[in-house]
């Protein structure tokens, strides 16, 4: 076995992973929260207001990255997924099933912002254009694999059971992306992902970036956070948990 | 890849292509609905439903708000560039209404070809800028136009 290969099996292991995520999380979760103090400061304080919505735009700063994220974390779901159908890889069951509620909160806060935001600017808090909708679609699909994962005692059934789910709803990620273009709707289209050049200012586009990169290092915080609790569950009757137990009753 | 894998990595290939064709053929098939609302040119083409309730979509044509009475009716024009409808509407605007701007109205075709809106909605664009820098380019295009 070559030594690449070994360090991937090593990695895989649920005890190593373990312990791995309980050295990585608090440094984890320190970078999230510097990250977002700085982003939220650059983007709330510093940003200039825009020429047409005053400083309504700057819910964008939440909006935008959360949107993002919760198509990140379905990509996350669907490839943990097929890697756990395909190879029964312990681990990606386990990361497959501790993001999905992370990704149902990124795509409740986009709903939730982008609502509070189009009632002033739109005129209305909802409409069923093909973006909102197909958001919301997704919202159903988290919710709808967490329902699968809890009706299944055994884990490792419902990790097959919802990874099937899973990637079913992956061609909803491309709806999403092109809805502003493929139809015509409500929702404005792309700002930043334009081949040519985003149309919103430099002095704008830096927070957005950092906040971006803020709700990244946070679902990587928050994934870790919920890995532990899940391997322990899983593991429980194998000696190195035991062994874990008994070392903390001591 | 052992045989078996190979098997499981196919069939999973198989299940989200399977899945892409068959959304793919419906959102072909269901196109023209999933629109939110007819453009200027479609009304004029009666291609936008009769004595019923659709949503028409269009820039303010400049110029075009008028408020003939004291109260919050207001009468604007909507184009695509190429056609024109006339929209009246009684009501309170959104922040983002301003002449120039997207916007969908909801609402029917009266028998005089007026659009008579029950709800108006602004169509935010996708720039975002500071006001000097919408000024500066405001007052370039016009430089421009000189």
């Amino acid at each position: 076995m070559s030594a690449l290969s070994l360090a991937f099996h090593r990695l895989a292991s649920l005890p190593y992973f373990y312990s791995l995520a309980g050295k990585l999380l608090p440094w984890a979760g320190g970078l999230s929260i510097v990250l977002f103090g700085v982003g939220l400061y650059m983007g709330l304080v510093l940003a200039p207001t825009d020429y047409e919505q005053g400083d309504s735009y700057r819910i964008i700063y939440v909006h935008v990255p959360a949107a993002w994220m919760s198509m990140l974390v379905y990509v996350v779901l669907a490839i943990s997924g097929a890697i756990a159908l395909v190879w029964r890889l312990k681990l990606a069951e386990v990361v497959a099933r501790a993001s999905a509620p992370i990704g149902a909160s990124y795509t409740f806060l986009a709903l939730a912002t982008g609502s509070i935001w189009g009632k002033p600017m739109w005129g209305t808090w909802w409409i069923w254009d093909a973006r909102l909708t197909s958001e919301l679609i997704l919202l159903f699909l988290y919710l709808g694999y967490m329902a699968l994962q809890s009706a299944i005692d055994d884990r490792r059934t419902a990790a097959r059971a919802g990874a099937v789910l899973a990637l079913v709803g992956v061609v909803n990620l491309p709806i999403i992306h092109y809805s502003v273009e493929w139809w015509s709707t409500l929702h404005q289209g792309p700002t930043v992902s334009k081949f040519d050049s985003p149309s919103i200012h430099l002095s704008m586009l830096i927070p957005l970036l950092l906040m971006a990169l803020a709700f990244k290092i946070h679902f990587v915080t928050a994934i870790l956070a919920r890995i532990r609790p899940e391997i322990l569950v899983r593991e429980q009757r194998t000696q190195w948990v035991e062994r874990l137990i008994s070392q903390r009753q001591s | 890849m052992t045989p078996l894998r190979r098997q499981r990595f196919i069939l999973v290939g198989l299940l989200v292509l399977g899945v892409s064709v068959a959304l793919g053929l419906a959102l072909l098939a269901l196109r023209e609905n999933i629109n939110l609302f007819f453009s200027p040119t479609q009304v004029m083409a009666g291609e936008a439903p009769q004595q019923a309730n659709f949503r028409l979509g269009g820039m303010v044509v400049e110029g075009s708000v008028q408020r003939p009475d004291a109260d919050l009716s207001v009468e604007f024009v909507l184009t695509d560039t190429v056609e024109q409808v006339t929209v009246t509407y009684k009501g309170f605007l959104p922040d983002l209404f301003r002449e120039g701007q997207g916007i969908v109205a909801q609402g029917m075709l009266n028998s005089n070809g007026i659009f008579e809106a029950n709800q108006v909605l602004a169509k935010h664009d996708e720039n975002y800028m500071p006001p000097e820098v919408a000024d500066a380019l405001k007052k370039a295009k016009e430089m421009g136009l000189k």
